[in-house]
């Protein structure tokens, strides 16, 4: 009897402390919601809306019946013209278009004849499941329409940027981005709110430091932590798994500087807020779930929900992970990315002034 | 003259709870000022709003001359701060850390290097220089905790219970070493909850639910006691505790060792025989003397005869 009833009291103290971490309490209801929402809404193999530049020089009403089909799948979406070839490749290197579409000036003829592929299709191997994608779209039935009889390979698909549809191509680039988010969060949050629980805080803010000597100086060290950490997972992506940076390496590390730059703030704000280093754990755990499963580092960002795309714009790793996967494996310059370098720099000056707002040099 | 810390009115409040309920407050320069209070009176949020870490509800502060919490920032570099816990880092040595604080108060390198020097040597640190602070006991904590506070010299020292987790030996150096400081001129204000300690003090505030109940030098206090002090020797304490309940005039009772210490109002006429008499009937060998007050007796007077409602109940 003694011997249960000391094990209850043990359960019975630990579900009331429990309790009164409100914080705590909300993430076990909060953890599987989030979880279970993202897994059933967001995440989908189903690609839908995927950004496709189309490159029409047949221009016949059979090319144009084509590409209204293609359209009718809605697998692809956002189709933009592009004038040349040259065109379609850039669009694709600054990732605003994923698939291209080039048909041949003689569509006709090549139909027709039935022995060369009458239409190509580029997918940007840099991107997940989207090669399946253009399994896809290659087996759609379309050119029966043009009353021939099907010829052998009327579609052509290449994979640009990783012929080899190599995994580890697509995956070392975007996990350098998951890494520095779990560490440069987690890191941050847990070292600020170290200090404030072993009561070093109370003494740091009665001596002239200030708030942005004190801040600056905790996030300087994981800068160079982060970039360290960049290094190494590009070092062994190239030596273990042979993916090569396709593009500048300045303009990777300016670009991964950015990110760590906006991880670290996010830290830092998550850091305001938990009063134990338990709870920031916990806070840093929530954010990275959305950022590992939204920004489109497992599942391709195309077929999740709208509202969805919203939130995975406010993760600083969703516009990161284009940055990289830009940079490192299509070779395009940093100046192609002003969009998600300008998304990065929008987050970063945000989680800063909340983070400068909240915290005081005050125990009030 | 020109007070080191004066406040007026000064009173804070969280959500419901008054911590301090307005004070006045002058400490003279280059002593040291005592706050003398059980738990939970103010002495931590009061000095934790003179060197602008909570800002006051009420009232005003002026600390060195600067108005607080408005120019709490020029007022930190004069100031140093001892926190109730150890507050510098355990995984960090006693030198580093004397570094660190040297540093973040802008000590320059030379000076810097002297200073930690003069610190070492002053406060024994010589042999544990090297150690982690986490391993160090609770009295080489505490030199470590002044020396780190007096690094820059400051014109203020706020010592928030320094000694609380200290044996009696570091006690009395840690009291030395204050004292050498106020002789060079420092100012000092330490809260405390050791009458010892508080006989120590060039002044002292007694505070009680927020309020000061008493203030003055501890011996003026103890002469200027508002009760006379009794104090009772008999074989059978209980017994004679117990009729001492029936004595209206009686505000407290306390035993030490084998003798009880009885407050009376001071202006009780013959006290020690009406004492007797209630005696009589079970001690009748009881010895009944009156004696001079300690520090504690001040203490009791000033805080629990004052405004708790049992104690207003056995005076009425």
């Amino acid at each position: 009897m003694s011997w249960f009833a000391r094990l209850f009291a043990i359960a019975a103290k630990e579900i009331r402390q429990l309790s009164r971490d409100r914080i705590t309490v909300g993430l076990i209801v909060g953890i599987p919601t989030i979880q279970l929402l993202l897994f059933g809404y967001a995440i989908n193999y189903d690609v839908r809306g995927v950004a496709t530049a189309v490159l029409d020089q047949a221009r016949t009403s059979l090319s144009r019946r084509l590409v209204g089909d293609l359209r009718a799948t809605q697998v692809l979406g956002n189709l933009r013209q592009a004038g040349s070839e040259r065109e379609l490749r850039e669009l694709m290197q600054r990732g605003e278009a994923n698939v291209g579409i080039v048909i041949a000036p003689d569509l006709e003829r090549r139909i027709a004849e039935g022995d060369r592929a009458a239409m190509q299709i580029l997918v940007d191997g840099s991107q997940p499941a989207l090669e399946n994608v253009a399994e896809g779209l290659g087996s759609i039935p379309l050119l029966r329409r043009a009353g021939a009889q099907a010829p052998h390979r009327p579609v052509e698909i290449i994979v640009a940027y990783n012929p080899a549809k190599r995994t580890a191509v697509q995956i070392v680039p975007a996990l350098c981005g998951v890494i520095l988010t779990m560490t440069m969060v987690i890191f941050t949050a847990s070292a600020i709110v170290r200090e404030r629980e072993r009561g070093n805080l109370e003494l740091l803010i009665t001596t002239p430091v200030t708030v942005g000597q004190l801040m600056a100086g905790k996030l300087l060290p994981y800068v160079a932590i982060g970039l360290i950490q960049t290094t190494l997972i590009l070092a062994l992506g190239y030596w273990l798994f042979d993916v090569p940076v396709a593009g500048r390496l300045f303009d990777l590390y300016l670009g991964a500087l950015l990110f760590i730059a906006a991880s670290l703030s996010l830290g830092l704000f998550i850091s305001t807020l938990a009063q134990t280093q338990f709870q920031a754990m916990q806070m840093a755990i929530v954010t990275m779930l959305p950022s590992i499963l939204m920004s489109g580092f497992m599942f391709p960002f195309e077929g999740m929900p709208k509202v969805a795309q919203w939130i995975a714009q406010l993760l600083p790793l969703t516009h990161f992970n284009e940055i990289i996967r830009g940079i490192v494996l299509r070779g395009a310059a940093l100046t192609d990315m002003r969009p998600e370098l300008a998304k990065l720099t929008v987050f970063l000056a945000v989680m800063l002034t909340l983070s400068i707002k909240r915290f005081h040099k005050r125990l009030d | 003259m020109n007070f080191a810390i004066s406040a007026r009115g000064l009173a804070r409040h969280f959500g419901k709870v008054i911590a301090v309920a307005g004070i006045d407050l002058d400490v003279p320069r280059a002593q040291i000022y005592g706050f003398l209070g059980p738990n939970g009176s103010g002495k931590s949020t009061t000095i934790r709003m003179l060197c602008g870490l909570l800002v006051p509800t009420r009232g005003t502060v002026t600390v060195l001359g600067h108005e607080v919490p408005r120019d709490a920032e020029v007022l930190r570099r004069k100031l140093g701060y001892m926190t109730q816990r150890f507050s510098l880092w355990e995984d960090l040595t006693v030198e580093e850390n004397l570094e660190f604080m040297g540093r973040v108060y802008g000590i320059e390198r030379g000076l810097r290097r002297e200073r930690i020097r003069d610190r070492v040597a002053n406060y024994d640190l010589a042999v544990i220089r090297g150690q982690r602070a986490g391993t160090l006991s609770g009295g080489e904590r505490q030199r470590l905790a002044l020396a780190a506070a007096t690094l820059h010299d400051p014109e203020l020292l706020l010592l928030d219970e320094p000694t609380s987790a200290v044996d009696p030996q570091s006690r009395r150096d840690f009291w030395e070493n204050l004292f050498a400081l106020v002789a060079a001129g420092t100012t000092i204000l330490v809260s405390t909850h050791y009458m010892d300690e508080a006989e120590r003090c060039h002044r002292l505030a007694i505070l009680d639910r927020g309020r000061i109940a008493a203030e003055g030098e501890p011996k003026i206090l103890a002469r200027d006691i508002d009760a006379a002090v009794i104090e009772i020797e008999c074989g059978d304490l209980v017994a004679a505790r117990r009729s001492l309940g029936a004595v209206p005039a009686i505000r407290s009772v306390a035993q030490l060792g084998n003798r009880l210490r009885v407050l009376v109002p001071r202006d009780a006429r013959d006290p020690e025989r009406e004492l007797r008499a209630a005696l009589a009937p079970h001690c009748p060998e009881a010895r009944v003397e009156r004696v001079g007050a300690s520090l504690e007796d001040v203490f009791v007077a000033a805080t629990r005869l004052r405004s708790s409602p049992e104690s207003q109940e056995r005076a009425a």
